[in-house]
Formats: structure tokens, sequence, C-alpha cells
């Protein structure tokens, strides 16, 4: 294997790898729906995920909506706009800054430790060693962990969202005088269907895209102990790369959708 | 060991050929292994000798040759007739490849999952597990994670995981490879007793000297991709051909 050196050949070994993860998806969903399924596996897979995430969703969530705020309110407050604040706030959160931030966060550290998990295992042959036992290890590995990242992002962008607009009551409330009932208030007459729903639907692209990256780089591992470190690495910098691809063409369609 | 000769061959390889490119590792490789037989295979590092034990597993497709055990031919299988078969081997990974996220128990339980009913008279999960980490001497950690165990223990679990389906056919790929010499010779009289107990047919790949010396009916030497050299123990490290004679030296 020759290593791209021209920027040149770097674009196009990056093609041939999405083509390369287009396939690898491919079989996701074609094994997604074959017998017979990994459910414990699945089930303890979401329960890692949410466990090892819990904690740095809510106090990046906390800091995010602290620090939003805090550096919102003076030019609102210039233009007397102040009264503003929550549905501002919370829109911007809900519909953006809240599902790219905390998706990225947990790209570096779902995206990241199933690369290096599942590569280390390509690497001491512990995937052979399960093909060998009758189990596919592509159903038992990948499926699962693609699986429980998309259906557990969600919840932690929902979780990361909710934290996120506590600490940005709290700024309200200690520098606005704004009460928590009121500020709440002015958050739910702000936030639409129109604007949660598209949102939601984004963060399950954001937690596949997490898990395909993640789980296509380690299962592709290189061998030896630089290919672990490799396949974690670049699943980070690629599903970030991806997450803003996504997050554009959501916002594209939405807006599409609203214009109609 | 004449009477080998006569026996039924439970696994035959002919004419394989795998290259990785440019990589031409096996060029036309033949093996057959007689029912009851350890049959060792000798040959330098990077020579493709766990390249071919991957190939009769079905992990590795090669080019070109034909693979048969038990008179099926396995290249040509489906995945569920493929999954039947592969329980009838038993494979110990070169590096033991033992799940490090499961605890020993979860791994000898892992080929149970799908193959339950394989098992003659199957007493349970709990009894096979106990019965397969006996036969290995480990039954005391049983509920340790592998890397809390000794590079010998590991190859013992290993071996263990191996065992459990009861396979009438064992691969070792370098079983006593980074052990001290104690541990290695206990690996081996392990080998030896487990051949006993379980009647098996065996394909060992090493180069241990001693290993091959006490473990082997007969030796292949793998050369530049294919048998270079057949024969016991006796006539290969005796033989004339200085090449062939170059892996008796330790
Ligand atoms: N999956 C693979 N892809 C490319 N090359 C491989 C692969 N597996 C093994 N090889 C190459 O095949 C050769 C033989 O490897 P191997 O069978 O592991 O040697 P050994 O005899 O030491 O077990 C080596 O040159 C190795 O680089
Ligand atoms: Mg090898």
């Amino acid at each position: 294997m020759s290593k791209p050196n021209s920027f040149l050949d770097r674009i196009k070994s990056f093609f041939a790898e999405i083509g390369d993860m287009a396939f690898f998806a491919g079989r996701f969903f074609r094994e997604l729906f074959s017998k017979p399924f990994e459910f414990r596996e699945l089930l303890r897979q979401c329960y890692n995920m949410g466990n090892r995430s819990l904690f740095l969703v809510i106090v990046t969530g906390f800091i995010l909506g602290l620090v939003f705020t805090l550096q919102s309110r003076p030019t609102l407050t210039q233009f007397g706009a102040e009264s503003w604040m929550p549905s501002m706030i919370s829109l911007s959160i809900v519909r953006e800054i809240g599902p790219v931030i905390i998706a990225l966060i947990c790209a570096g550290r779902i995206g990241s430790g199933i690369g290096a998990e599942i590569g280390s295992m390509r690497v001491t042959e512990q995937i052979d060693a399960m093909e060998v036992s009758g189990t596919n290890p592509f159903k038992y590995l990948v499926v699962t962990r693609i699986l429980a990242v998309t259906l557990m992002l969600p919840l932690l962008v929902i979780l990361g969202d909710a934290v996120a607009l506590v600490g940005s009551a709290i700024v309200e409330n200690l520098k606005g005088g704004v009460s928590y009932t009121l500020y709440f208030n002015q958050v739910f007459d702000a936030l639409k269907f129109s604007d949660v729903f598209p949102a939601t639907v984004k963060t399950f692209f954001f937690g596949f895209a997490i898990g395909l990256v993640g789980t296509y780089k380690g299962y592709n591992c290189a061998k030896g102990t630089v290919g672990v470190g490799e396949a974690s690495n670049s699943a980070v910098v690629y599903t970030s790369m991806l997450l803003f691809i996504i997050d554009f063409i959501a916002v594209f369609v939405t807006d599409i959708f609203y214009t109609l | 060991m004449n009477s080998e000769e006569n026996k039924k061959p439970v696994l035959e390889l002919k004419d394989i050929k795998k290259s990785f490119g440019d990589n031409h590792v096996l060029k036309g490789f033949n093996l057959t292994l007689h029912e009851g037989e350890n049959l060792v295979i000798m040959g330098k590092s990077g020579s493709g000798k766990s390249v071919m034990v991957k190939c009769i597993v079905g992990l590795i497709q090669p080019d070109s040759g034909s693979i048969r055990i038990k008179d099926q031919d396995i290249i040509t299988m489906g995945q569920k007739e493929l999954d039947f078969l592969r329980t009838e081997i038993g494979y110990l990974f070169q590096g033991s490849a033992l799940y490090d996220s499961m605890t020993v128990r979860e791994n000898l339980e892992f080929p149970l999952r799908r193959h339950k009913d394989k098992i003659e008279n199957f007493q349970g999960t709990e009894a096979s597990v106990h019965e397969a980490l006996k036969s290995v001497g480990l039954l005391d950690a049983i509920d340790r994670m592998p890397a809390e165990l000794s590079g010998g223990m590991q190859r013992r679990v290993a071996l263990a995981r191996a065992l459990i389906l009861k396979p009438k056919i064992i691969m070792y790929d370098e079983p006593t490879t980074g052990l001290d010499p104690i541990t290695a010779n206990e690996i081996i009289q392990l080998m030896r007793s487990i051949q006993k107990e379980y009647n098996t047919s065996s394909l060992i790949i090493t180069h241990d000297v001693d290993c091959a010396r006490v473990i082997s009916n007969r030796m292949i030497l793998l050369v530049d991709g294919i048998n270079y050299a057949e024969g016991t123990f006796e006539e290969l490290s005796n033989s004339s051909d200085p090449q062939t004679r170059a892996f008796f030296k330790n």
C-alpha cells in the first residue's frame, strides 16, 4: 500500500473511502433485518454509550447554555430586546448548537471508542475468533453499535439541550432577574413542533454517522498497534467532517420544506 | 506409527494458492491430515503458515485449490454449512485471541451461543464450561478477565475455548511461541493429554523443535509456499539436505 501524498491522491482516496463506507452501510442495512438479532448486546451497548457520555454531555450542555447566554445578553440589551432572550437562546440551542456540539462531543467520546475497540479486536484476531465460533461478527459488533449510537444520540442531545437551557435560565435569573417560570414559559412558547422535529430527526443521522464511521474504521483496521490508533483517530476526524455535511444537508432540506 | 498412513484422511488440501497483491504466499501447498494423527507444520515466520490455517477454516479464501474436511469441500459450501463444519475444528489462534472485554467464563460460553445442539448429551452451558476449563487445569480462573492472566494461562483458556465444542480436529497456531520454556513444556503436555482425552487429529504449527519432537507423528516443512519436505521428525532432522536440517538447529 502506498501512502497518498499529493493533494489529488488524497481527494481520490477520500472518495474511494466514501464508496467503501457506502458498501459498509449497505451491509449494515442488509444484516440489520436478518436473524438472529443480537438483542442483549444491543442493550448492553446502549447502556454503555449512554453511561459513558452522560457526564460529558451534562457538563458541556450546562457550560454551553451558560456561556452562550452570557455572550448574547449585552448585544440584545443594547437593542432593548432583552425580553427576546429566552426564545432566541432556546431556538439556537435546540435547532442548531445543541445537536452539533453534543454530536461532536460524542464523536470524540463514542466514535473514537468504537474505532479503537473494534480495531484492536481486529488486530488481535478476536473478530476472526468470533467468525469461526459461529457468531457473525458484523452483526454482533457492527450492527449493534451503529444501532445503539443511532438510538442513544437523540436522547443525549435532548438531555444536553435541556441542561443547556437550565444553564441559560440561571444566567437570565441572576443577571436579568427573569424568574425561572417566566423563562421556561417563554421557551416553550417559542419552540414549535417545526423546530423540534427536524432537529431531532437530524440527531438520528448524526448518531448513525458516528456509529458507521467508528465501526468502519475499526473493522477495516490495519494490522499493528499503529493501526488501532489510526482507526480511532481517523474515526473522529471523518465523523466530525461528516456531521457538518449532514447538518448542512439537514438545514437545507428543512429550509426547502418551510418555503413550500 | 505406520498405521497412520492407512487411516482415512480427515483434512485434505490440494494445490492451495494464495497471493496478496504481489506477495505470493502459498504457491501450491498440499496437505493430508489422517485421523488421530499429529501433523506438525514448520516454516519460517512470514512463510504463510497462518494464512494456510485461515484458509482451512474459511477465514481467508484461497485463490485456487481445494480444501476438503471430512469429504466436504469448504470453499464452495454455504455459510450455514460452513458454520456447522467449523464446530468440528478447534482453532487455537497465534495470539490466543481471547475476547478481552469478557471474563474467562464468557469467553468459553461464546462458541456455545449458536452451537449448543452440536454437543452430544449436552449438560448445560455451565457444565460444558467447567469441563473444558478442568481439562486445561484452570477452573479457578473462571471469573477472571483475560488481562489478569499470564501468557501461559491465556493460552490455556484459549485452548479450553477451542475445545468446548469437542472438535474432531484441532489446529494449533504456534502454541508455544512467546512462552518461557517451562510454560511451553506445560502447554505441550497439555496438548498431548487433550489428544488422548478428546481423541482428536491435530495440525500443529510451530518452529519449536522440542515441541515438534515430542508431539509429531509426521512433519511438513513449508518453504517458499510449497511443501518443501515431508516425513517423520527423525527422517527430516537427519536429512542430507542442508535447508531441511537448518530447521532443527536450536
Ligand atoms: N490479510 C492479509 N493481507 C495481506 N497480507 C497478508 C494477510 N495475512 C497475511 N499476509 C501476508 O502473508 C504472509 C504470511 O503471513 P503469515 O501466514 O501470518 O506468516 P506465518 O507463517 O508467520 O504465520 C506475510 O507476508 C503477511 O504479510
Ligand atoms: Mg503465523
